[in-house]
């Protein structure tokens, strides 16, 4: 039996020791992470196929299709006013905006022009659609960084945007209300009360989500500094809406480009901006949308003029030849249709330029070189709808 | 009806209206890219269309890009100009493959119909750009030869134009050279055909009738082609 002193047993241990420590160091082996199809950051069934190092991403691959229901193509076999209920769908929780660009890009081919009472009530529900859908990013938010709390408080607080939504168009999600040349109906009897008191509850959202979420030192530590897109890098991807604006780019399409049919010009509102550009300060942008977007309202809600709320249209509308992009101001970002018309029923091409799936883009870029819970914060405050991705 | 008329006949409405700044983009436009521009058109305070051959595809984007000012990428996509040889075609109105006269005439001879600056082939590829601090916007149109679908990559100029790329390649069949990773986006690995090509039938459409003929009916009270009655709005 052989036997080894005290020292020649701790040479080995150290050696082994050592040999592990190099092992270490020299042979590391990279590991994919699949994130998703059905993770809570991905608002619907993004997947996200990280590789790492460590707990670094050397590489980010988004895949997606997964809910792509082919809205172009479909968008060719219908008349312009079926193709409304489909594009309701594009973005779902704010599905009114959606249908706000395809009705404009139509009625600028036509030439006709929606009486000013449904351009009023229009904006104020596209106003309104975005109000709903923003609030549901910034509750959804705080889960994504571990607070249950603003999740509720969202939700419960949306429901009033979403009654009175309802209350007008009978749709609490899909109201396929705009019509070519107008809206389907005139306001319900006590609306307009209801509404100013639905935003009077949305700016008291905001000021306790503003305490109760952003200040909160753990939120910040999660999202400052994290996350940073640069203004050209933003651009060059075609990031729009709040999470190019989060980035010190002052445009916004409702007050530097507004389509014809919208009227955000008749009232008082500021554009936010924020120079950090990082997961912080687009959820801060956002905060600051909801604010506007209630003032907007209440402003408009007692400025509303009288009259029809339908223009002249033929039943059977038959859109006379041309091509029209109108692009608005949407919850997500910018949105607009490219409609090729013939003259015909239907719609000859219809391209969807949809805010997600630009700002989903830059993900690959964005993503190298982060460690993986941010990853979530960076899903998180880019805030895409997947039914906006994949149309 | 050849693209000049379609091209002449819309700003008609807006007769003696000079639209100065777009006009004046055009004309930059052309002095820097010169035999590269192959048609523009100006609708005055609306839009600006400009139809560029494939060898300038790529430079309009790096002159629009780093000397116009046009840093936000819109979209990028494609355009299949050949009518449908089905259509709408299950008890169909109307949109008989776009031609109403005969259900079995074959479309395929009939001449391309073409949009804003016109255009010579089937297939024709389209992109958007803005620059955010003049809010201006141009769209960019470019021909692609029906035996060569293919294009130069944006993605040097523009990073963005990756998946719209991606986009348009498994929807149209255009191959995009130089792009690192043309894999399909949406559609399953081993789908076959272009589905956004107007040749690909819509099976939808062609097993059962079309359920929104209703709509475009003609009722009860209204003049023979269905058409615009005023009565038919009140029902």
């Amino acid at each position: 039996m052989t036997s080894i002193s005290e020292t020649e047993q701790l040479r080995y241990i150290s050696q082994q020791a050592a040999d592990a420590r190099v092992n270490v160091e020299i042979e590391t082996e990279g590991m994919t992470l699949n994130l998703g199809p059905q993770h809570p950051a991905t608002h619907g069934t993004l997947r996200i196929i990280a590789k790492l190092d460590g707990e670094q991403v050397v590489a980010a691959e988004p895949v997606m299709g997964y809910m792509h229901r082919g809205y172009e193509k479909l968008a060719e076999v219908r008349t312009y006013p079926q193709v409304t209920t489909l594009i309701n769908r594009i973005d779902w929780t704010g599905s009114f905006a959606n249908e706000t660009p395809f009705i404009l890009a139509a009625e600028k081919l036509m030439e006709i022009e929606a009486p000013p009472r449904a351009q009023y009530i229009r904006t104020i529900l596209h106003e309104m659609s975005r109000v709903a859908n923003v609030m549901l990013g910034i509750g959804d938010m705080g889960v994504q960084v571990g607070a249950t709390t603003p999740v509720f408080y969202a939700f419960r607080d949306r429901e009033y945007v979403l009654n009175q939504i309802e209350a007008v168009t009978g749709g609490r999600f899909h109201p396929n209300f705009d019509r070519i040349g107008g809206l389907k109906d005139d306001l319900p009897a006590g609306w307009i009360q209801n509404t100013k008191n639905a935003m009077g509850k949305v700016e008291e959202f905001c000021d306790q989500i503003e305490d109760l979420m952003y200040g909160n030192e753990i939120f910040q530590a999660r999202t400052r500094g994290i996350g940073i897109i640069p203004k050209d890098v933003g651009l060059a991807y075609g990031l729009s809406g709040v999470n190019i604006r989060a980035s010190g780019v002052d445009w916004d399409v409702r007050r530097d480009a507004l389509p014809r049919g919208l009227v955000y010009d008749q009232v008082d509102w500021k554009v936010w901006t924020h120079p950090d550009g990082d997961c912080y300060s687009r959820m801060w942008v956002r905060l600051q949308e909801v604010r506007e977007g209630a003032k907007i309202v209440t402003q408009l809600l007692s400025q509303i003029p009288s009259g029809p709320i339908m223009a002249k249209v033929p039943r059977i509308i038959k859109v006379p030849a041309g091509e029209a992009f109108v692009e608005t101001e949407n919850p997500l970002g910018v949105m607009g249709y490219y409609v090729i018309s013939k003259g015909d029923l239907n719609p000859y091409r219809v391209k969807i330029r949809s805010a997600s799936f630009n700002n989903v883009s830059i993900t690959p870029w964005l993503l190298k070189g982060v460690f993986v819970p941010d990853i979530i914060s960076i899903l998180g405050s880019l805030y895409f709808i997947l039914g906006d991705i994949d149309r | 009806m050849s693209d000049e008329t379609a091209v002449e006949e819309t700003p008609i409405e807006d007769v003696a209206e000079v639209d100065e700044a777009r006009e004046a983009l055009v004309a930059t436009m052309t002095e820097k890219l010169s035999d590269g521009i192959v048609e523009t058109f100006v609708k005055p305070g609306d839009d600006v269309w400009i139809r560029v051959s494939r060898d300038a595809w790529v430079e309009t984007a790096n002159v629009l890009k780093s000397e116009m000012g046009f840093g936000f990428f819109n979209f990028l996509s494609a355009i299949d100009w050949k009518p449908s040889p089905f259509g709408r075609d299950m008890d169909s109105q109307v949109d008989l493959a776009m031609n109403p006269t005969d259900e079995t005439t074959d479309v395929g001879d009939a001449p391309l119909e073409t949009g804003y600056a016109g255009g010579d082939t089937r297939f024709q590829l389209f992109a958007r750009v803005n620059d955010v601090t003049t809010a201006r916007a141009v769209t960019i149109k470019c021909d692609l030869p029906d035996d060569d679908l293919t294009a130069p990559t944006w993605i040097p100029v523009y990073p963005g134009a990756n998946w719209h790329e991606r986009e348009a390649a498994e929807m149209f069949g255009i191959e995009f050279t130089g792009h690192p990773n043309l894999r399909k986006l949406y559609l399953p690995g081993e789908f076959e055909g272009y589905p956004m090509r107007k040749d690909f039938a819509l099976l939808a459409r062609r097993i059962k009738p079309w359920p929104g003929i209703v709509d475009v009916e003609q009722m009860p009270g209204e003049d023979e082609d269905g058409d615009a009655s005023e009565e038919g709005s009140g029902a």
